[in-house]
């Protein structure tokens, strides 16, 4: 078992930095999920710790190994590719065990191992099947499987889900979370499903062209997005943005007042973000005006989208809601769960 | 519904192929076919075979053209392997290496064979230079009647030159179409260079060898003008013999038995290949 240190790590493609000074340190056993929209950088980091990629700077470490120099099949790590690469000339069986074979590990110990990796992942009616034989999603369990026998105290796996239905996607990603949980490798997992990144992460760490933009537990990252970016991409709907400037004792903008409870003098007139989350906004008898545009029954809610000033904002709101397009309402905020970023930065401001 | 015009539209579109393929492929092929078994005098007849296996030069023509063939073929499919795998990887200036690779594919086969005639005949270049490096005293003669060795190997040396860069040009375009992913996930999981390309390359290659195969074996067994250029009359083959037949000894129905069986001899090649290196039906992605 180990950890992975990634220390100043940068990537240049041609003029293009992908990476600029990444550094993370991913625990022992930890199931860590780089997120990010694409070319963010995420599978180029990935790739780099694989040693698919050269890093042009910095230092990549697993366990107490400098591993930089060292190629993908010395670094003692497995992966999951994006889209399976499961061998087509090879049954499901050869596939799993290939790493195996390679590594020239005494037959039976391979049987042996190929059958355990394939009980584990429900494959075993398949083991002499070829993968063009297979559904998308036993392909997948395939890759997996042929990971985890590698016994590699490391695992990579990028968007090992996103070529999965929607259904599907839903089942694998638990099942990959059970298989965590029993496996315990320390897991570099790549999505831009932030959902994906919400609920099996032990930490997230949010990129952005090329840095990492908050690292944190998920929930951490979710209460407190550490900038704009973040809060608008995680969570859905997203967090709801509002521009306005600190005037006395309460913060306005664009058709909204809202009364900020602490004096802040340090505050005063500057021109910031309000960042709500949609379940922390109720429609109320008063408080801010606001129109309804549209309303979304999603079964267990229902989100309405309403404008405040010009501003569009997601409310959710009781499926039982009694409100109609174009009707006229009042919001009223949560004001514990209110952050605030800079106007220009986009950095949360500290409370 | 389609319309009748939508249901023609696809016979339409392949006339044209059609009917170029029926008048320089087709009706040549009957032509000879029935060429071939058609007595001098009119009337069917098997007289054209016998005269052609009876010839003297017949058993000398059949060895020769297998023993080339054998020779030939796994040279350049190696040779084009190598070189294919080489460009593959992607080093500094790969592209300059496939342009002088590919330089042969622009001579024809008898100025190629012409060429290789400058190089090995008596008072050629390798000659004139072994004799300057004082290697030797006096010409070896590698293109005797006598020296069936020598023929032979320069003829290789010739069609290795001439014709592998065909090879080469399929692999290449074949190595492509596999997913880069399949060597990543070769590596990752511990394959060195050489396992990585017995394990996953070769395998996923299949379908260009198998085109590379096919297509180099019936030139293989064409092989003419490389042969008539280096060696004459000295070492017949197949494909020479129905042009001697033709022009020197002017039977166009023993020539034609000689075409038909080559054309034999070409589809009991192609079928082997299908059979022994086609993709399994489980294998085929869908």
């Amino acid at each position: 078992m180990a950890g992975i240190t990634i220390d100043g790590v940068s990537k240049v493609f041609g003029k293009t930095p992908a990476l600029k000074d990444i550094s993370l340190d991913v625990r022992d056993g930890e199931f860590m999920v780089l997120l990010g929209p694409s070319g963010c950088g995420k599978t180029t980091l990935l790739r780099c710790v694989a040693g698919l990629e050269q890093v042009n700077g910095g230092r990549i470490r697993i366990g107490d190994r400098d591993v930089t120099d060292l190629a993908p099949r010395d670094r003692n790590i497995a992966m999951v590719f994006q889209s399976y690469a499961v061998f087509p000339h090879m049954t499901v069986g050869s596939n799993i065990g290939f790493g195996l074979r390679m590594k020239r590990r005494p037959k039976p110990e391979i049987e042996r191992r190929v059958r355990e990796g394939a009980e584990l992942l429900g494959l075993v009616p398949f083991l002499d099947r070829y993968p063009a034989q297979l559904s998308g999603g036993q392909r997948q369990r395939v890759a997996v499987a042929r990971a985890l026998v590698m016994d590699a105290p490391v695992l990579l796996m990028d968007e090992p889900l996103s070529n999965l239905d929607a259904l599907l996607r839903l089942q694998a990603r638990a099942d990959l979370k059970r298989l965590h949980k029993e496996v315990k490798r320390t897991t570099i997992y790549v999505t831009h499903d932030q959902v994906e990144a919400m609920s099996m992460g032990d930490r997230i760490a949010v990129m952005r062209e090329g840095s990492i933009e908050q690292l944190g537990a998920p929930m951490e990252i979710y209460d407190n997005p550490a900038t704009q970016f973040v809060g608008g991409f995680i969570g859905s709907p997203p967090m709801n943005f509002l521009r306005g400037a600190v005037r006395d004792s309460s913060f306005a903008g664009d058709g909204f007042a809202v009364p900020m409870s602490r004096s802040r003098a340090d505050l005063q007139g500057r021109e910031m973000v309000l960042g709500v989350r949609a379940e922390h906004i109720t429609i109320a008898g008063d408080g801010i005006p606001a129109r309804v545009m549209v309303i979304e029954p999603l079964g267990s809610h229902a989100l309405v989208t309403v404008l405040i000033g010009k501003t569009p904002v997601k409310v959710q709101a009781p499926i039982d809601v009694a409100v109609q397009p174009d009707q006229a309402i009042n919001l009223r905020f949560d004001e514990a769960t209110l952050r605030w970023m800079d106007a220009g930065t986009g950095s949360a401001i500290p409370r | 519904m389609r319309t009748r015009t939508e249901q023609f539209l696809p016979f339409a579109l392949l006339l044209p192929s059609i009917g170029f393929l029926s008048l320089l492929i087709v009706i040549p092929m009957v032509q000879a076919l029935l060429l071939a078994v058609m007595a001098e005098g009119g009337g069917f007849t098997l007289e054209n075979f016998q005269r052609m296996v009876a010839d003297v030069n017949f058993s000398d023509a059949w060895r020769n053209t297998l023993l080339l063939l054998i020779l030939i073929v796994p040279l350049q499919i190696v040779l084009a392997l190598a070189m294919a795998l080489l460009i593959n990887s992607r080093f500094r200036g790969h592209g300059l290496f496939l342009y002088i690779y590919a330089i042969p594919l622009a001579i024809s086969d008898l100025a190629a064979g012409i060429l290789w005639l400058a190089v090995f005949t008596e008072r050629g270049y390798l000659n004139s230079t072994l004799q300057s490096a004082g290697v030797i005293d006096q010409p070896i003669l590698f293109l005797s009647f006598d020296n069936l060795a020598g023929i032979l190997t320069a003829i290789v040396i010739a069609e290795a030159w001439r014709a592998t860069a065909i090879v080469l040009v399929i692999l290449i375009a074949g190595l492509q179409l596999i997913p880069r992913d399949y060597f990543e996930a070769a590596d990752l999981f511990g394959a060195n260079r050489l396992r990585r390309t017995v394990h996953v390359v070769l395998p996923l290659l299949r379908p260009s060898l198998q085109s590379a195969l096919i297509i180099r074996t019936i030139f293989a067994f064409q092989t003419f003008a490389v042969v008539f250029a280096l060696a004459g009359r000295n070492m017949p083959v197949l494909a020479g013999e129905a042009y001697t037949w033709y022009a020197t000894n002017r039977n166009e129905h023993v020539a034609a038995a000689y075409a038909v069986l080559l054309l034999g001899l070409t589809i009991v090649a192609t079928v082997v290949y299908l059979r022994v290196l086609g993709l399994r039906e489980a294998e085929v992605q869908r």
